[in-house]
């Protein structure tokens, strides 16, 4: 570690590329706050946005009109508008109109930047979810949901156990996608002040006056981030692949 | 790859261009939707005093700049799109080029700007093109919303070479051969063979493009470009920053953007269905 920290050190002494997060104690460790937000973020907005997209699905498929037509509104109104516009609606527009609480001494809104973020963030990739695991659903068979009703499965228990895991394997390019687009995502919530990795980059930028360098950090930053969810969902993809279905 | 005749009863492959927009409510009742949520919030505080406006006059008066604002994005979205697929044309071309160099650069490039947070490609362009450039002993000064435009471009630009490349390789191979055999260069057979084949392949995916910039475009205001969404924080400062307009102002840019974008992408879908290969 040290010897890096020399190495960067001496690449700013003798080329004046100024890398600071890595031989800066203060700047790595801000830069190292700002990955774990980031990480934060994506992980969780990740599966509640899967959730919402499993729920959303199981209502659109659903016999009632009274449950499709929300999930058809909420999917037509996410998808058509700018998620950051969507993040300010929900973060000043319904934030300000929720009560706020008493926490030590202080009066606090009910639900910090960073929660508004994940709410945001998860209903809007969760919008295009629902729309992948229709087309997922969609791809099974109705014999296969026949035989699931032979066999005495509710629809709820038959979505559960037969449907979603089919529907899921059919829409993982899909999902891929789109998770790998919530990721690029999650640089909204910069700004709502939510520290994550581009809010912490800019304040060592702007403080100390290496934007050039930690450009490229910010940028390497994001593309092993992608890199890392590309690899890991296609070894989803590997693991859940089954036997004699398309390739 | 198409499916045979008769369906087996066994998990349908995957189609990767579905009928995207099959959720779809009419776009009169979406609209009359959100305007009745919009509504609904401002007449909640009608009552909220004599000299104070309500939420609706509120955006009612300030509607022709939050108009032009919105106008203002539009254009930026326009033309970040008409740099981003002439240059992805060409990037495009270059993933297909027979030369393994050019195409391995070009393959570099494209992931790199498809793989990047647009915000953090926007955060790029803002801070490291300067705000003028002197060419030929002429300075041309760069407003920070052509940097903005340019900021944008960049990530279409790698998307439509992205589509272009899809395209090119979903017409059959049969069609190389066939134009080789009438001794097309392969200049020619690109031109006048492929691309006229592609055009309609690529519209539908190349107007989803169109609308995620759209919708981009209010990144701008995160680096300063005065645009719909920064013109609605300044409205709603001049309003005396009362924190129950903020519902009403930031639902008023959502409304303009979905009567813009929802239309587009309905159109999209339709495409989409029309040009589907069976």
């Amino acid at each position: 570690m040290q010897a890096i920290g020399d190495w960067f050190q001496r690449l700013y002494d003798t080329t004046g590329l100024n890398f600071s997060v890595f031989y800066d104690a203060y700047d790595w460790g801000r830069y190292l706050g700002g990955l774990k937000m980031t990480l934060l973020l994506s992980v969780t907005t990740i599966l509640l946005s899967l959730i919402v997209g499993a729920i959303g699905a199981l209502m659109q498929g659903s016999p009632s009109a009274l449950l499709r037509l929300p999930v058809n509104a909420f999917v037509v109104v996410f998808r058509n508008t700018p998620p950051l516009v969507q993040l300010f609606f929900f973060y000043f527009g319904l934030g300000t109109m929720l009560p706020a609480v008493e926490a030590a001494g202080m009066r606090v809104p009910l639900l910090s930047n960073v929660q508004w973020a994940i709410i945001s963030l998860s209903l809007f990739a969760g919008a295009f979810n629902v729309e992948i695991f229709r087309s997922g659903i969609e791809a099974v068979p109705r014999t296969t949901l026949e035989a699931a009703e032979a066999l005495g499965y509710t629809r709820l228990k038959a979505y559960i156990h037969i449907v979603l895991p089919l529907a899921i394997r059919v829409c993982l390019p899909a999902l891929n996608n789109n998770l790998v687009n919530l990721l690029k995502t999650t640089t909204l919530a910069y700004a709502i002040a939510v520290p994550e990795t581009l809010y912490a980059v800019k304040q060592i930028w702007s403080e100390s006056q290496n934007v050039f360098e930690m450009m490229v950090v910010l940028l390497a930053t994001y593309g092993i981030l992608v890199g890392i969810l590309v690899w890991m969902m296609h070894r989803w993809e590997r693991a859940m692949h089954i036997p004699g279905y398309a390739r | 790859m198409k499916t045979t005749g008769h369906r087996l009863a066994v998990l349908l492959p995957y189609r990767p261009a579905p009928a995207r927009m099959s959720v779809r409510i009419g776009p009169l009742p979406a609209a009359i939707l959100c305007f009745c949520a919009i509504m609904a919030a401002s007449t909640a505080w009608a009552q909220a005093g004599p000299t104070t406006l309500s939420p609706l006059q509120v955006i009612v008066k300030w509607s022709p700049l939050l108009l032009r604002g919105f106008a203002f994005n539009i254009l930026i979205s326009l033309l970040a799109m008409l740099l981003g697929t002439i240059a992805g044309l060409g990037l495009g071309l270059a993933l297909l080029s027979e030369s393994r160099l050019l195409a391995a650069v070009s393959w570099l490039v494209t992931q790199f700007f498809r793989n990047a947070p647009w915000l953090v490609l926007l955060f790029f362009v803002m801070f490291l093109v300067p705000f003028q450039i002197t060419l030929f002993k002429t300075t041309i000064p760069l407003p920070d919303w052509i940097k903005a435009t340019v900021g944008f471009a960049l990530p279409v630009m790698a998307n439509v070479a992205e589509v272009v490349r899809g395209a090119v390789r979903s017409i059959p191979s049969t069609q190389w051969e066939a134009a080789e055999s009438l001794s097309f260069t392969r200049r020619q057979t690109m031109w006048l063979i492929m691309l006229p084949q592609c055009i309609k392949r690529m519209l539908p995916p190349w107007m989803n493009i169109y609308a995620i910039v759209a919708m981009s475009t209010v990144l701008a205001s995160i680096v300063g470009v005065s645009e719909m969404l920064t013109l609605t924080a300044q409205v709603h400062a001049a309003e005396g920053g009362r924190p129950e307009l903020f519902a009403p102002l930031y639902g008023f840019a959502l409304l303009c953007f979905f009567l813009y974008c929802y239309p587009i992408n309905l159109w999209t879908a339709r495409l989409e269905r029309r040009f589907r290969v069976r």
